[in-house]
């Protein structure tokens, strides 16, 4: 399959992108391509221009701003895999990164990308709600949102037609902090069956776990990630997991909440482990 | 170093392709070429009522009409019951799968093309749909080929000596068994470029293709021309598997629009279409009953075998070949003398059936070694033992087996115990009753097979298909410089006879590999071969080449005595050289003076120069038969259902190996398609006939982090029927590791009353599987 007809445009600026995106009926941002190009080639998306951002120096880049890590929409996988041992508070995020498909994907495809398209089956969405990270939008009116909010479904997010994905702020972890991220997938490079994460940081008090790869967005575990903070590995076994996932889970069959209790049991083990 | 047979040596072929210097159809780009696109059924069965073509692009998209005498694709056989169907090259009156054909789109670009396909209108009135293959084969009143009583392509009956060996036999089990749909997924998919050349007055079709000759004859036929007029180039080619036959409806209608048009039009079918319209093969269902003594001797076995034909029969094949295959080699390398088989295949609304790499023995292998494994739990012997003690003794080597199929030669055992050595099943039971750390459990698995490769004339002629193999030919032609040109009808798409054959030739010749060039693939240039299919190439065109150099070193000597002035009886041929008693002469005088100095020639030289065509086939063409043991180890995640091999080992015996090396990348390579068929690949439907897996996010491929480091352990006994003692080998890799993984994940299930029989094993399937033995109330197995 070959894309149906499209104009390309390469803006100098987000400026030029946002006016392109306001003035031009059906626009398209166009990031790594990695899922909008096979859209594209199936002729599921059908844009009249596409706007392409992946040069945009101001959406590349990759700051220590305090208390958060401040990355740029255009920043791709393979540079947070690449800053292994650089983000102090954020080591998560180069473990998410190294996780996502394989290196070729992962050399173009975007964190904004990827929070835009909200495939419930990513990473970023998953690994970035539990972690508390926002969304920095322009548009005609900037906004920051957090991620857990900025997502609304199964590749339906609140960014609208006129809107950019300009930044994420990303929470930093104190050195108590602990996190887990656990994604099962069939084979390397794939997409998860059934994936979770978890953060837990006494010193700020964050304490969260999120369940993916379901039909649409990520699902809190609040009462059993107060709980695992409370009272440690007692709360984290397999009997408790499975049984907070049907509390607060609905619609998984019985190979999901297998599948299910695994993965957050197997994140929870690594937030504990010694 | 030597370079020839047994040599290890590094293929001609990789340079090319390792700097994408290859030539693929793809590649190729003549000027005025246009693209094609085809519009596809988006319906699985339906009959056509209309179709409107873009208005002011009524040149630029054809549909069946417009083919005029065209003839549809028939494929006969005389198999007794086999129904023909009629396949047109594009839709005619009614589509009978997804995908299929119905009009053809022609621009300057493959996306204007597709633009085109968009703006066609087909109204369809819809029939009720055929997906279950067993519904189909019941189906009383919906037919996917109006003209036939039912939707049975054909029913085959096969009885030995069963009722006298299965009566009163101690241990009875049985087993249903199936298989995924798949689709073959080579790298390139079809692709076809064809023009005409007014100065041959030839129509020159490059396709990627697995049997040029075999295609021209197709494409005279059905497009109704000479033979003489049809060209066919087989350039490069990225991987066949069987998907690459056949006659492709898709060559036809870009032979036609060539002749038709005088000008140059390509089709390269993209993986969407692939995974669409060539979910095309291993989908069989088995029903056993296996007899068998306290010891677990298989004494009978009744099989009930349902293969999901789909919707055409292909041409010159047909769709017989796999029900056939799976009658005939559903035995297996063991000893037993009660057999009894039926086996139906079906029609559906998918697309027609295609012979895949190991030919229904990937499913009947699967079949069996499962039932070995539960004959073994049932006696409570190790399932190693069982399969040994029934396994085809070397003592009784030729063996004519229960299906009239005649076991040339080999020792069946010793690659089972070699396989059981290597994988070192102790040590693997004993870390099995420790248990893992880690909570996975442990299972160990074998599986063995033989393959009949490289069968002719005596096997295919039974079928009555329309082209049977008969003596492959090879013609080598020795060059001004002393250096060989070798010519063959079949063709390599990976399996690396641009070597291979040389080493042969070299072999016979003495002439350096270097300096020898193997063609391929092109009916303009070399001589008639039905072509690369039945793991046959390499002991028909190796027999032919062997054969075709033997002839020419008598003419060598000849030559050579002349310009030594002694008498030929006292020249003898050694590596290059004609040795008289005192002085010698090279290869390269004697082709100098063939080509560049005749007065130097003897008055009666031999006026076949320094070329000659020579033909081979086997002594005895009903196989040469390969064989193998698998042993696998895997680690079983009964939480999320993930496998992972921890160890795999094959111990293949292909006879004479002509290139270690190239036998090991085939059986890797063949190994991998199995693991894919065990874990991953399946090509499901629903209700409606829609495919579920059109991509690559939803059929699932193995790739490198997926195949296990396999080691393989190489015997070598000599076919006795063969040139050197070759056999094909092909096709063998892919046909043990479904049986073989799935027989390690049931030995590590076992204790929780698992055992699973269907292909993927995906972790949907294993987890539903422990779920229903948790909360069934029987703890064991049935009917073991
Ligand atoms: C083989 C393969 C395997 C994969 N496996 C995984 C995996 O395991 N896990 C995983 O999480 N992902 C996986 N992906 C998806 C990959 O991570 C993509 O890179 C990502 O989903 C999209 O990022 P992109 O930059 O390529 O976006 P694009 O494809 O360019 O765009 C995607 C969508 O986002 C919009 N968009 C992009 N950037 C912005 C922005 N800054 N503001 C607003 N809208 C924007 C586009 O308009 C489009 O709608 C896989 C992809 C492939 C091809």
């Amino acid at each position: 399959m070959k894309a149906a007809r499209f104009d390309y445009l390469r803006p100098g600026d987000v400026g030029e992108a946002l006016a392109a995106l306001a003035n031009a009926e059906g626009a398209k941002i166009l990031a790594g391509g990695q899922s909008l190009g096979p859209m594209l080639n199936l002729r599921l998306a059908r844009p009249a221009l596409l706007v392409d951002i992946s040069r945009l120096k101001a959406l590349q880049q990759l700051e220590d701003a305090g208390r958060t890590w401040h990355i740029g929409a255009g920043v791709t996988h393979a540079r947070l895999e690449d800053a292994r041992g650089r983000l102090s508070g954020g080591e998560m995020l180069s473990e998410v990164a190294a996780a996502i498909a394989y290196r070729s994907v992962r050399n173009r495809g975007t964190i904004g990308g990827s929070l835009a398209h909200a495939d419930p089956a990513a990473d970023w969405p998953l690994a970035l709600a539990a972690l508390g990270a926002s969304v920095n939008v322009r548009g005609p009116t900037p906004r920051k949102i957090l991620v857990a909010h900025f997502i609304q479904g199964a590749f339906t997010t609140t960014l609208a037609a006129d809107e950019i994905i300009e930044s994420i702020d990303v929470p930093k972890l104190s050195r108590a902090g602990r996190y887990g991220f656990y994604k099962f997938c069939r084979k390397t490079g794939e997409f998860a069956e059934a994936s979770a994460a978890a953060v837990l940081d006494p010193e700020t008090g964050v304490a969260s776990i999120f369940l993916g790869a379901l039909r649409g967005i990520p699902q809190p575990l609040t009462s059993l990630a107060q709980q695992v903070a409370r009272e440690g590995k007692i709360a984290a076994s397999t009997e408790a997991v499975s049984q907070a996932l049907a509390q607060s889970v609905s619609g998984l069959d019985a190979v999901e909440h297998s599948m299910a209790t695994a993965v957050v049991t197997r994140a929870l083990m690594q937030v504990l482990a010694p | 170093m030597t370079q020839g047979i047994g040599a290890r040596i590094q293929r001609k072929e990789d340079a090319r392709h390792l700097h994408g210097r290859g030539n693929f159809v793809s590649d190729m780009i003549l000027p005025g070429q246009s693209e094609v696109a085809f519009l596809r059924s988006p319906i699985a069965h339906g009959r056509i009522r209309r179709i409107v073509k873009p208005s002011g692009a009524e040149n630029q998209v054809f549909i069946r009409a417009d083919l005029g005498d065209v003839a549809a694709i028939v494929a006969p056989a005389t198999v007794p019951g086999y129904k023909l169907s009629e396949w047109h090259p594009l839709a005619h009156e009614k589509v009978r799968f997804v995908g299929e054909a119905i009009a053809m789109c022609v621009a300057p670009t493959r996306a204007e093309a597709e633009d085109l396909s968009e703006q066609i209108e087909v109204e369809f009135d819809e029939l009720p749909v055929l997906v279950d293959t067993q519904a189909a084969r019941m189906e009383s009143t919906v037919r996917v080929h109006e003209q036939w009583n039912d939707n049975v392509f054909l029913t085959l009956n096969y009885e030995s000596g069963f009722e006298a060996k299965a009566k009163g036999a101690p241990v009875v089990i049985r087993r249903e068994i199936a298989l995924a749909r798949q689709a073959m997924v080579p790298m390139e998919g079809k692709a076809v470029l064809a023009r005409w050349d007014d100065r041959t007055d030839q129509l020159l079709v490059y396709a990627s293709t697995q049997v040029p000759h075999i295609i021209r004859i197709g494409l005279a036929q059905f497009l109704g021309i000479d033979q003489g007029q049809v060209r066919v180039i087989s350039p490069d080619v990225g991987g066949g598997f069987g998907y690459k036959c056949i006659l492709q409806p898709e060559e036809l209608c870009v032979a036609w629009l060539a002749l038709k048009f005088r000008q140059p039009f390509r089709y390269v079918e993209d993986r969407r279409e692939h995974l669409v319209v060539g979910a095309n093969s291993r989908q069989h269902q088995y029903r056993l009953t296996a007899h068998a003594d306290e010891r677990g001797r298989l004494l009978a076995l009744d099989a009930d075998i349902t293969i999901d034909g789909g919707a055409y029969s292909a041409w010159p094949f047909t769709v017989a070949l796999e029900p056939g295959q799976a009658t005939g080699n559903l035995p297996g390398p063991y000893d037993f003398r009660g057999y009894r088989c039926r086996t139906h295949c079906v029609a559906t609304n998918k697309p027609g059936f295609l012979p895949y790499r190991g030919v229904a023995r990937t499913g009947v292998c699967f079949a069996l070694e499962l039932v070995i494994d539960a004959i073994a739990r049932a006696v409570g012997r190790e399932p190693w033992e069982v399969r040994h003690d029934n396994l085809v003794s070397a003592a009784d080597m030729p063996y004519d087996n229960v299906a009239r199929k005649h076991y040339d030669s080999g020792d069946y055992r010793k690659a089972l115990i070699l396989a059981r050595e290597k994988i070192d099943l102790d040590a693997w039971r004993e870390r099995q009753r420790r248990g893992e750390r880690d909570g996975r459990l442990i299972g160990i698995g074998f599986a063995s097979y033989c393959e009949q490769t490289a069968h002719g004339t005596s096997v295919f002629s039974g079928w009555g298909l329309p082209i049977i193999p008969g003596y492959d030919q090879a013609t080598v032609r020795v060059t001004p410089d002393g250096g060989l040109e070798v010519r063959a009808g079949v063709h390599s798409h990976g399996q690396g006879m641009e070597t291979t054959l040389a080493q042969i030739a070299h072999e016979v010749t003495g002439i350096e590999l270097a300096n020898i060039r193997v063609l391929l693939g092109d009916t303009g240039t070399t001589p008639y071969s039905t072509g690369t299919y039945a793991s046959r190439s390499i002991v028909m065109a190796g027999g032919a080449v062997a054969n075709a150099c033997k002839a020419l070193i008598p003419r060598f000597l000849a030559i050579g005595a002349h310009l030594m002035q002694a008498a030929v009886a006292t020249m003898k041929y050694e590596n290059g050289q004609i040795m008289g008693p005192r002085k010698s002469v090279s290869l390269r005088d004697v082709a100098e003076a063939w080509y560049l100095r005749p007065q130097e020639l003897p008055p009666d030289v031999d006026l076949g120069g320094l070329e000659a065509t020579v033909g081979f086939r086997p002594k005895r063409d009903t196989g040469a038969f390969s064989y193998a043991s698998h042993a696998a180890v895997v680690a079983v995640d009964t939480e999320v259902g993930a496998v992972e091999i921890l160890d795999y080992v094959i111990v293949e015996d292909c006879g004479t190996l002509v290139n270690p090396m190239v036998v090991e990348g085939q059986t890797l390579g063949g190994a991998a398609q199995g693991i894919g068929t065990a874990l991953y690949e399946e090509s499901p439907f629903d209700p409606n006939g829609q495919p579920l897996a059109s991509t690559f996010a939803d059929y699932l491929l193995p790739g490198p982090t997926e195949i296990p480091a396999i080691r393989i352990h190489h015997m070598q006994t000599p076919s006795p029927y063969t040139e050197f003692g070759i056999k094909g080998m092909g096709e063998g890799g892919a046909i043990a590791p479904p049986a073989v993984i799935f027989n390690a994940v049931n030995d590590a299930l076992r204790s929780l009353g698992v055992e699973l029989t269907e292909t993927p094993l995906t972790p949907r399937r294993l987890l539903e599987a422990i779920d229903r033995a948790k909360s069934s109330t029987q703890p064991r197995v049935k009917n073991s």
